[in-house]
C-alpha cells in the first residue's frame, strides 16, 4: 500500500461528537483541549502570582505579616519560580497556543494523534493537582529554590524535605510525560500534516518558535527527567548520586562519594534550553502580532526562521554560565561565556528585525500591538543585562543577588508575559467570536508595562549593593544603606499595585465572552490561516469539506497594487504576489 | 492531481533532494505519521538513556571509594566451572534474536500475511519475557548472593548497585513496556484491525523494539566491559 499525505487523504465522513462530556470533557478537538491547558495553566499562574505577592509583602515591610517565615518564605519562592517557568509559560505557550494555532495555521483539521493530545492535557492537570497537593502535606511544599539543588533539597532542615519534595519530583516527573505526549504531536503535525501549498518557508514565524521549542523541549525534558529520579533515588533509597559524605545537624549522613555538581550540569543542561523553550514561541507569536497591526512584512523572514534554529542550537551548549560560582572546572566558564555571548548575536538579530518591521510600518497602536511593542522594550532590557551576567568576571560578585532577579524576570518573566497578552488579546476573537474591550486592555497595558519596569528595574541596583537573592529579609547589614530598604518597599507597593491591575484584565476576559462586540471576521485582517475558516470561531474540522490550498506566504501585507492591504495566504497568485514569498512556484493542477 | 517531481518528499537521494524535501507541501518525510512520531519520540528516548549513561560515567569518576571488580560479580558458575559473563552473553543473544524475529513480523505484515505476523509478534514478546526473566533471576543473584543494594554493597563504592539498578531496571521497564505494546498490536493485527489502514504500524512497533535491544548493547558495553 502507497503511503499518501495527510493533505491527499480522502476526506472521511466526519463524526462530531454530541455529548457535553465528549464536546468539552474528554475532547480529542484541539481547540477545546487548548482552552483546557489555557484556563488550568492561567489558574495556576494566578497562584504563583499571589505566592509573589506573598514574598514582595515580607520584602517591603518585614515582619509585619505573621504568616511569612523563613521557612514559608522559601516554600512561596520555590513554587513561584517552578509554577511560573513550568506550569504556566511552558504549559500556556505550548499547550494552549500550540495546540489552538498548530492545526488552524498549517491548515489541518487536529493533532496527527488526538487521543494522544487528550492525554496530553488531562496528565497536565494531573500534574497540576499534585503539585498544588503539595501546599497540603505535612510539613509543606518543598522550600529548596526552583532549582532543586542538593544536598539541600532533601536535607532535613529545607522546608518540605520530608513530602514537599517528593510531591514536586512526582509531579515534575507527570509533567514531563504530558509534554511529551504533546510536543510529539505538535512537531509531527507541524512536518507531516500541512495542507496544500504550505512549504516550511511559508509557514508564519509562530509555527517555526513553537515547532523549535517543541523540539527542544522533547530533547531538554531527559536531563530534567533523569535528574529528578537521581534525586527521588537519593531521597528515598538511600543512593548517593548527588549526595557527598555529610554531617547535618549533627549527624554523620549515610551518603559517600556523590557530587552535588553532576545534579547541577543535568539540571541546567534542562534548565538554559528551558528559557528558550518560552522564548521561541514568544518571539513567533510577537513577529506575527507585530507584522500584522504594523501593515508590514516580518522583516527578513529567512533570517528569522533561521535565527530561532540556530538559537535552539546553541542553546543546548551555554547551560553551565549558571554555574560560573559552582566551583565547576574553571576552564568551562571561558567556553560557556563565550557561547553564550555567540548566541547574542542571532538574538541581537531578532530584536533589530522586530523594530525594522515597524519602521515606516502602519502601526495600529490597538492593545496586542502595545503589548508587541512593551516586549521589545523589556526584552532588549533583559538580554542587555544577560549580555553582563554572561561574562564571568561580572557574574561573580552578581551572581545570587537581585541583579540576577532583574535579568532573568525581565528577559523571560515580563518579556513572555508581555507577548502572552498581545497574543491573548490578538487571538481573542478567534478563540471566542467577540472582542476585548479596548479601554479596558489599554489601561492594562499601561499599567503592567510601567509597573512591571517600577518593579524591576531598582532591583538592578539592589544588586550592585549586593543585596542577595532568597533571603527572607536583609537584616542589619552594614554594606547596605537605609535606602535599600525604602527602595524594597517601593517595590512592593508597585508589585502589589501590578497584580491587583491583573484583575481587570480577568475581568476583561470574562465580562467580553457575553458583552464584548462581536467580532467581524478576520477583524485585524490578517493572513494566516487561522482567520480564513468557513466559520469564525472555528468549527470542529476546522475547514468545512475541503482543506485550504495556500498560494503565498504569510506576510503578505501592504503589497503595492493589491486591493486591500492584506492578501491572505490562500487567495491565488494572481501576480500581486512577492517574488520572494519562500515556497515554489504554484503547481498548476 | 499532477505532482512536481521535485516536489515529492524522498524520491531523490542526493542533497538536492534533501533540500527537496525539506522544503516540500505538505510533508517533509514520506512516511506515515506515526513511524514520524516513533523516531522522535526515540531521539527524545535517546536523550534519556544518553544522560543516564553520562551521569553514570560521571558518578563512576566522582565515587572515592575504588570501583567494584565487575568480572568477579558477573560470572556465572556453572558446572563447577566460572564462566564470566555468560548469563549476559545468553540474555543479549535472546534479545537480539528477538530483534530478528520482530523484522520478520514486520515483512509479515507488509506481505499481508496475518497469521505468520502474529506469530513472530508473539515469539518477540516471548523473548522479551525471556530476557525480563533473566534479567530478573540475575538481580537476584546480585541482591541475595553478593549483598548488593542501591546504598551500597561489600565490593567498593556503592555508586555501582545504585546505576546498575537504576539503568538496567529502566532499560527493563522499556522491555515490559515494549512486551505490552507487542501483544496489544499482535491481537489487533488477529482480529484485522488493520486490513484496510495498513500495516505499518507492525514497523513502528519494531522500531521501538530494535531500539530497546540498540541500547542494550550500549548498557552491556558501558557496564559489563568497562
Ligand atoms: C509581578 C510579577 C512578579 C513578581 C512581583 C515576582 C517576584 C518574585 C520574587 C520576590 C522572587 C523571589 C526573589 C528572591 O527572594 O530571591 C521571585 C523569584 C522568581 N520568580 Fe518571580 N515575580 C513575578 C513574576 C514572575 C514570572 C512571570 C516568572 C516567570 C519566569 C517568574 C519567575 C521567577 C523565578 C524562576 C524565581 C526564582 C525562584 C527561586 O529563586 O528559586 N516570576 N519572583
Ligand atoms: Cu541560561
Amino acid at each position: 500500500m502507497t503511503h499518501v499525505a495527510i493533505a491527499d487523504q480522502p476526506e472521511e465522513e466526519e463524526h462530531h461528537p454530541t455529548s457535553f462530556i465528549a464536546k468539552y470533557i474528554w475532547s480529542q478537538d484541539h481547540k477545546v483541549i487548548a482552552i483546557q491547558y489555557t484556563i488550568v495553566a492561567m489558574f495556576v499562574g494566578l497562584v504563583a502570582l499571589v505566592l509573589s505577592g506573598f514574598m514582595r509583602l515580607q520584602l517591603g515591610f518585614p515582619d509585619t505579616f505573621s504568616f511569612i517565615n523563613p521557612n514559608t518564605y522559601l516554600q512561596f519562592m520555590t513554587m513561584h519560580g517552578m509554577i511560573m517557568v513550568i506550569y504556566l509559560l511552558t504549559a500556556l505557550l505550548l499547550g494552549g497556543f500550540g495546540n489552538y494555532l498548530i492545526p488552524l495555521m498549517v491548515g489541518t483539521r487536529d493533532m496527527v494523534f488526538p487521543y494522544l493530545n487528550m492525554l496530553s492535557f488531562w496528565m497536565y492537570f494531573l500534574s497540576v493537582l499534585v503539585l498544588l497537593a503539595s501546599f497540603f502535606v505535612p510539613g509543606g511544599p518543598t522550600g529548596a529554590g526552583w532549582t532543586l539543588y542538593p544536598p539541600q533539597a532533601i536535607l532535613q532542615g529545607t522546608p518540605g524535605a520530608d513530602w514537599g519534595i517528593v510531591f514536586m519530583i512526582a509531579s515534575l516527573a507527570i509533567f514531563i510525560i504530558a509534554f511529551t505526549m504533546g510536543g510529539l504531536n505538535y512537531v509531527t503535525t507541524i512536518l507531516q500534516a500541512r495542507t496544500h501549498g504550505m512549504t516550511l518557508m511559508r509557514m508564519p514565524l509562530t509555527l517555526w518558535g513553537i515547532f523549535t521549542a517543541s523540539l527542544m523541549g522533547l530533547l531538554a525534558f531527559p536531563a530534567l527527567l533523569v535528574s529528578a529520579i537521581m534525586l527521588g533515588l537519593d531521597l528515598l533509597a538511600g543512593t548517593s548520586f548527588f549526595m557527598p559524605a555529610l554531617v547535618s545537624l549533627g549527624e554523620q549522613l549515610d551518603h559517600t562519594g556523590g557530587s552535588p555538581l553532576l545534579f547541577q550540569h543535568l539540571f541546567w543542561f534542562f534548565g538554559h534550553p528551558e528559557v528558550y523553550i518560552v522564548a521561541l514561541p514568544a518571539f513567533g507569536m510577537v513577529s506575527d502580532v507585530l507584522s500584522t497591526h504594523a501593515r508590514k512584512n516580518i522583516f527578513g523572514y529567512r533570517m528569522m526562521v533561521w535565527a530561532i534554529v540556530i538559537i535552539a542550537g546553541l542553546s543546548f551548549i551555554v547551560w553551565a554560565h549558571h554555574m560560573y560560582v559552582s566551583g565547576m572546572n574553571l576552564n568551562f566558564g571561558f567556553f560557556f561565556a563565550t557561547t553564550t555571548l555567540i548566541i547574542a548575536v542571532p538574538t541581537a538579530l531578532k530584536v533589530y528585525n522586530w523594530v525594522l518591521t515597524l519602521w515606516r510600518g502602519n502601526i495600529h497602536l490597538n492593545t496586542p500591538m502595545l503589548f508587541a511593542i512593551g516586549f521589545i522594550f523589556t526584552f532588549t532590557h533583559g538580554g542587555l543585562s544577560g549580555l553582563f551576567l554572561g561574562n564571568v568576571i561580572v557574574d561573580v560578585p552578581l551572581a545570587d543577588t537581585y541583579f540576577v532577579v532583574a535579568h532573568f524576570h525581565m528577559v523571560m518573566g515580563v518579556s513572555t508575559v508581555m507577548v502572552l497578552f498581545a497574543a491573548i488579546y490578538h487571538w481573542y476573537p478567534l478563540v471566542t467570536g467577540r472582542m476585548l474591550h479596548e479601554g479596558m486592555g489599554k489601561i492594562h497595558f499601561w499599567l503592567t508595562f510601567l509597573g512591571t519596569y517600577a518593579v524591576f528595574l531598582p532591583m538592578h541596583y539592589l544588586g550592585f549593593l549586593g543585596v542577595p537573592r532568597r533571603y527572607f529579609s536583609m537584616g542589619d547589614t552594614a554594606f547596605m544603606p537605609e535606602s535599600a530598604q525604602t527602595l524594597n518597599a517601593s517595590i512592593s507597593v508597585f508589585a502589589i499595585i501590578v497584580m491587583v491591575i491583573q484583575v481587570i484584565f480577568l475581568v476583561n476576559l470574562v465580562w467580553s465572552l457575553k458583552n464584548g462586540p462581536r467580532a467581524p471576521r478576520n477583524p485585524w485582517g490578517a493572513t494566516s490561516l487561522e482567520w480564513q475558516t468557513p466559520v469564525m470561531p472555528p468549527a470542529h474540522g476546522n475547514w468545512g469539506h475541503a482543506l485550504p490550498r495556500v498560494h503565498r506566504w504569510a506576510y503578505d501585507y501592504s503589497v503595492p497594487g493589491a486591493a486591500e492591504d492584506f492578501i491572505p495566504q490562500n487567495v491565488p497568485q494572481e501576480g500581486s504576489g512577492r517574488p520572494d514569498d519562500g515556497g515554489q512556484e504554484e503547481v498548476k493542477a | 492531481m499532477s505532482q512536481n517531481t521535485d516536489n515529492t518528499p524522498g524520491t531523490a537521494d542526493d542533497f538536492q533532494g534533501l533540500v527537496a524535501d525539506w522544503s516540500a507541501d505538505k510533508e517533509t518525510f514520506a512516511m506515515p505519521w506515526g513511524k514520524l512520531m516513533m523516531w522522535i519520540f526515540l531521539l527524545g528516548d535517546t536523550f534519556i538513556f544518553g544522560i543516564f549513561l553520562v551521569g553514570y560515567m560521571a558518578v563512576r569518576m566522582a565515587a572515592v571509594d575504588p570501583w567494584p571488580a565487575t568480572e568477579e560479580i558477573f560470572s556465572m558458575t556453572m558446572f563447577g566451572h566460572e564462566f564470566p559473563l555468560l548469563l549476559i552473553a545468553i540474555m543479549t543473544f535472546v534479545l537480539i534474536t528477538s530483534s530478528g524475529t520482530m523484522a520478520m513480523a514486520v515483512r509479515s505484515g507488509y506481505m499481508g500475511d496475518r497469521r505468520k505476523t502474529v506469530l513472530f509478534m508473539a515469539i518477540t514478546a516471548l523473548l522479551g519475557l525471556t530476557f525480563l526473566g533473566m534479567q530478573a533471576y540475575e538481580w537476584a543473584t546480585l541482591i541475595f548472593n553478593y549483598d548488593i543494594r542501591p546504598w551500597g554493597n561489600p565490593f567498593g563504592a556503592e555508586q555501582f548497585g545504585a546505576v546498575f539498578f537504576m539503568i538496567t531496571g529502566f532499560h527493563g521497564l522499556h522491555v515490559l513496556g515494549g512486551v505490552i505494546y507487542l501483544t496489544i498490536i499482535a491481537r489487533r493485527v488477529h482480529k484485522g484491525v488493520y486490513e484496510n489502514k495498513g500495516y505499518s504500524i507492525v514497523e513502528i512497533t519494531g522500531l521501538y523494539w530494535h531500539f530497546v535491544d540498540l541500547v542494550w548493547v550500549f548498557i552491556f558495553a558501558f557496564f559489563y566491559l568497562l
